[in-house]
């Protein structure tokens, strides 16, 4: 069966991925004082989606090490924190899984500090924690990491500001359109109302998309809390070309 | 055709200033191992809107092959690229706010419409940072490609040559195979001139 190789009269037919609106924080966010001299005064010019939009690097096994998704098992002894596993899917808007994606993770440790020149944060350093880990999604579009709970911090945007607990995503899909870096966060946090990156999401359904969901089921007994968190990437509208189950 | 189930996006988020933990990559930046015939670098500095530099983006590259080609399944033309060409570069800025590819010229693309008009050799880039709530999307151009250029539909819809230029590297003298492609984040705020300077950002 073939999908994607098609050449309509007279010129390529490629797949088309809507614009999301309404999704996105704003690039100008006053209360998030980083933006003030790195967001464009200009607005963006559209990009129409030719062959380098709709493509986009496809990585393997090669980017991926044994125990990258096992952020507890990297050195010497265990982190201190509180074990958590955390999985879900990367599907697509039209409800596709992305199989195959790699996904790179990086986070605090469960004092709320990252092992990172950078950070001053008086809060200790874990030898046993680095705070990086990736992995590919299955199948099913399926990722599973094994972490710690990252601790929340402080930060020097505003009086008294803390970021609430986090754990950075970045991700590819299949198309540079798909590109996506972003946080995923704990339920319930108390943190949230004051924090200018999580609402920089100006749609308060959308905000909820960041935070994952605690469920009793991925629990492991006696080892480690589970939470589930799904990825919705941009997908391609459907065409008259495309068949169902064809893409994969 | 199933009608298609719309699942509401993830939104996006800053990338933050601690990626340098996660992100960074030892082959990086070569998008073609290092000694790769033909091999050309494209490095620059990325500055603020205070001209300073910033020291904590990622600068990452897509593109196509010598021959215009994408070893990905949804080019039509069937997925095929040049051994040992990856099409993905990733470069941290420096203490200089200063980052640097190695790849290999991309050739010309077809365009949609079939009418026999080409897209110029271009890098897509994406560039990450504290401060940044969504990526920046913005394209490399070459300054020796001056008729492709001229012909080039993106090019063509950016009326100022000022911006237009924002997209264009520059030939390093005396390294033929060196480009210069800074990136400007927000341009100067002078009343007449609105962000001047700033370079062309793309919504793709």
């Amino acid at each position: 069966m073939t999908r994607g190789p098609l050449l309509a009269a007279g010129g390529l037919v490629l797949p088309s991925y809507p614009r999301p609106v309404g999704v996105h924080p704003p690039l100008d966010n006053p209360s998030y004082r980083s933006t003030l001299l790195r967001s464009p005064l200009r607005p963006l010019v559209p990009l129409p989606q030719r062959l380098t939009e709709v493509t986009g690097p496809v990585f393997g096994e090669e980017r991926v090490a044994a125990g990258d998704a096992d952020l507890t098992t990297r050195h010497a002894g265990e982190p201190l924190g509180e074990r958590i596993i955390l999985t879900g899917r990367v599907l697509d808007s039209g409800g596709r899984p992305v199989p195959g994606t790699l996904i790179e993770i990086w986070q605090a440790n469960a004092a709320g500090r990252y092992a990172h020149r950078a950070d001053q944060h008086p809060a200790p350093l874990d030898p046993n924690f680095d705070g990086s880990g990736r992995c590919l999604t299955d199948s099913e579009g399926r990722y599973r990491f094994v972490t710690i709970k990252p601790g929340a911090y402080p930060w020097n945007n505003h009086p008294n500001a803390w970021r609430p607990a986090h754990i950075h995503f970045s991700l590819f899909g299949r198309a540079f359109t798909q590109r996506l870096i972003t946080q995923m966060y704990f339920p319930g946090d108390p943190l949230f109302a004051q924090d200018p990156i999580f609402n920089s999401v100006q749609d308060a359904r959308a905000r909820e998309r960041l935070i994952c969901r605690f469920d009793l089921s991925l629990t492991e007994p006696e080892w480690a809390l589970g939470y589930e968190w799904d990825i919705v990437l941009r997908g391609p509208a459907a065409t008259v070309f495309e068949r169902e189950g064809e893409r994969r | 055709m199933t009608p298609p189930l719309t699942l509401p996006l993830t939104p996006s988020q800053t990338a933050g200033p601690f990626f340098g933990i996660g992100l960074p990559w030892p082959d990086g930046p070569y998008v073609v191992p290092e000694g790769t015939p033909g091999a050309i670098t494209i490095g620059g500095t990325v500055r603020d809107g205070a001209g300073e530099p910033v020291t904590d983006a990622m600068v990452e590259t897509w593109q196509a092959d010598p021959d215009g080609r994408f070893a990905h399944p949804d080019d039509p033309r069937g997925s095929r690229a040049a051994a040992g060409f990856r099409g993905f570069g990733r470069c941290l800025t420096d203490e200089a706010g200063h980052y640097q590819i190695v790849t290999l010229r991309p050739g010309r693309l077809p365009t949609v419409t079939g009418a026999g008009d080409l897209e110029a050799p271009h890098l897509d880039v994406s560039v990450f940072a504290r401060g940044l709530l969504d990526r920046l999307v913005t394209r490399i151009y070459f300054p020796d490609e001056r008729a492709a250029n001229e012909a080039d539909p993106v090019l063509a819809a950016i009326a100022d040559p000022e911006r237009r230029a924002t997209l264009i590297a520059v030939a390093r003298p005396g390294t033929p195979d060196g480009f210069r492609f800074d990136i400007r984040l927000q341009g100067e705020p002078r009343d007449s001139k609105h962000g001047a300077g700033e370079t062309v950002f793309f919504d793709v």
